[in-house]
């Protein structure tokens, strides 16, 4: 950028023409590209629900039966009848209480912290051959049914848009959202940082017979 | 009169030509790509090699190029034991291979959560809408009218190395570091979209979300938005590969991968988060008393040695060249330390230009192996002052069950007969 101040220009003239220029660029439709779309479209795309409060939430309703079915139909096959998950499929339910385990489970009741997202999740990404194909009530129907499955809510639950926003899920006050790193502060020593007798291997990916080969065309390998 | 003469000639030396090319190519890829290309007396002195006595393809016989054949072990890959299938599940650079800062668009590692769509550029649109003064829907003409930037930087899923945390496990570079990569991206500042709109002054943060079947949706602060976010279109020169979103996506420059949403559609301001499945029951670090972390956005500094690695040994004692890649989400590397003992001595290393805030730099240390076995470490300080830790370290804060983030030295064992192994130290 060039300098007023050098082209003669008064400070306080520079001063008022930097703010008009920024007020210009900041103004909402400057360039005037695009549309203003229609509440239509925005109601089609606008299909997120908040996880903590609910808001986004649609109308409608589901109960724990009507998802059990829906389930079966739809989801069984990859996340087992009762969500314990096929092969490395994921593990729907289960696990309360194992967070602090050396092989902890990581499911819905277990870790999730807000029922609404699951409804949210659902809704947009599953099932995953068919995405968002789901009506609003069976997707009300499937967050119930597995939330019946971890025991967070009784048989007879019915899911709508102010009983998940309700429910507090076990998990739900173990997440720090701030981030608290840096985890290390060590310092860049140099020479002699360690003694030579204490530098141990200890592990190793030699023979663990896990690694795909990196020549030639795609390995198959499966799980061992 | 050319073409005639060189037809004849080729004629001639044809049946020759297509023997000792075979010869060689039989010989590479019996070898595959690490081993010696096969000598033999056609392609070797004195003899002139067939490529040297014939004419060549012309122009446009591959109007888009490719590598050459002989590279065709350069490739991404997956590991297929990892994921129930290939369409929620990542794959990985061949950083053993890749020389630069800059990643070929076609080796860029790969990360979907339902598949890879094709998206038709003239039906797609952006919609920008929640707390604006004036919602906004864009289609890709008109966004390539806004002014124009091209930055380069990296792109790290933070699960990278994450099959790392309990145990050495994977013999490879490629496996445990090659979900990073880096392109020149070319787009459109967010700051400069979120202005056409206008922010309304309650808002603090934005919702984006692909038009994948995940309809994959994460949040961010507001602020990092109006920092150094972009809205691109191009990815090294070249309009974006379907594989990182094309025709439009979010890069979201020294933060994890996955808020850098592909097949970009919707932007969202609200006055807080959405507490998205992508950040609360993935993407959030469980720690060893129980708790877990949610919006671990930044990749923390981190380092590897290119060459030698498993996948690229040593052939001999002898004078080489110790290579390799560090960044960090902070900014730039400031320096680079290598080990040649397992981290009792560390030597720095020669920083290559350009050294470019949250982008792949280069390093290097020349080293004259005499043939015994050695631990190999390279460890990154950033222009803030963090140093990129061990382990061991690590370890002793989050555990071995955080998955994400793991950021530690790397350990590459190598012994009397060249070979490298990954090993972790105590």
């Amino acid at each position: 950028m060039f300098s007023w101040a050098r082209r003669g220009v008064p400070g306080s003239m520079a001063a008022l023409l930097a703010t008009v220029m920024a007020a210009v660029a900041a103004e909402p439709g400057h360039f005037g590209y695009g549309t203003v779309p229609t509440p239509q479209q925005i109601a089609g795309w606008d299909i997120d629900a908040r996880g903590d409060d609910g808001v986004g939430l649609p109308p409608g309703s589901g109960d724990v039966s009507k998802g059990e079915a829906v389930f079966a139909e739809q989801c069984a096959a990859c996340h087992g009848t009762f969500g314990e998950g096929e092969g490395r499929f994921p593990k729907l339910a289960g696990g309360i209480g194992t967070l602090k385990d050396d092989r902890p489970e990581l499911t819905v009741g277990s870790y999730w912290p807000f029922a609404p997202t699951l409804w949210d999740y659902i809704n947009r990404a599953m099932p995953m051959p068919a995405p968002h194909t789901l009506s609003a009530d069976d997707v009300y129907a499937l967050t119930a049914y597995i939330l019946s499955l971890n025991n967070i809510v009784p048989n007879d639950f019915v899911a709508d848009r102010n009983s998940l926003a309700r429910i507090k899920m076990p998990n739900r006050d173990n997440f720090l959202w701030t981030d608290p790193r840096p985890d290390t502060a060590a310092k860049p020593c140099m020479s002699a940082c360690a003694d030579p007798g204490a530098v141990k291997i200890t592990s190793t990916a030699e023979g663990k017979d896990l690694t795909p080969r990196t020549t030639g065309p795609l390995d198959d390998m499966r799980a061992k | 009169m050319l073409a005639k003469l060189a037809q004849r000639r080729n004629v001639a030396l044809g049946r020759r030509a297509i023997l000792g090319l075979g010869a060689a190519l039989t010989g590479t890829l019996a070898f595959g790509r690490d081993g010696a290309h096969a000598e033999t007396s056609e392609t070797s002195p004195p003899a002139d090699a067939p490529w040297s006595q014939s004419i060549g393809a012309g122009v446009v016989d591959r109007p888009y190029g490719k590598p050459a054949d002989f590279e065709a072990g350069v490739i991404r890959r997956n590991v297929p034991w990892l994921t129930a299938g290939t369409e929620s599940s990542i794959s990985f650079s061949p950083l053993q291979h890749l020389n630069g800062i800059i990643t070929p668009n076609g080796l860029f590692f790969e990360r979907y959560h339902a598949g890879r769509p094709d998206v038709d550029p003239d039906q797609h649109r952006l919609m920008i809408h929640g707390l604006v003064e004036r919602p906004l829907l864009l289609t890709m003409k008109d966004i390539v009218r806004f002014p124009s930037v091209s930055r380069i930087h990296f792109i790290e899923c933070p699960a990278n190395g994450g099959m790392e945390w309990r145990a050495a496990q994977l013999n490879s570079l490629q496996f445990n570091h090659g979900m990073i990569s880096c392109a020149e991206w070319t787009g459109v500042k967010l700051s400069t979209l979120l202005e056409e709109v206008g922010v309304k002054k309650e808002a603090r943060w934005a919702m984006v979300e692909g038009a994948d079947g995940a309809h994959m949706n994460r949040s961010l602060p507001l602020d990092k938005c109006l920092d150094d976010c972009l809205i691109v279109y191009a990815q090294n020169g070249e309009a974006l590969r379907p594989e990182q979103g094309y025709p439009l996506r979010l890069v979201v420059p020294g933060w994890e991968g996955n808020v850098s949403i592909k097949w970009l559609r919707r932007i969202k301001l609200g006055e807080k988060p959405w507490y998205s499945r992508e950040e609360t029951s993935k993407y959030t670090d469980l720690m060893p008393d129980g708790t877990s972390r949610g919006f671990t956005w930044l990749i923390d500094a981190k380092s590897v040695i290119t060459f030698p690695c498993p996948e690229r040994p040593l052939s001999g004692p002898g004078l080489y060249e110790i290579r390799g890649l560090a960044w960090t989400g902070n900014g730039k590397v400031k320096r680079v330390d290598v080990s040649l003992d397992g981290g009792i001595n560390w030597q720095t290393a020669q920083l290559h230009e350009p050294v470019l805030s949250k982008a792949l730099t280069r390093f290097s240390l020349p080293w004259r192996w005499d043939g015994k076995p050695a631990l190999l470490e390279s460890r990154v300080i950033d222009e803030t002052g963090y140093v990129q830790p061990t382990i061991a370290e690590l370890r002793r804060q989050r555990g071995s069950n955080s998955v994400y983030h793991n950021n530690s030295i790397q350990t590459w064992q190598v012994k009397p007969d060249g070979s490298i192994f990954d090993v972790q130290l105590g």
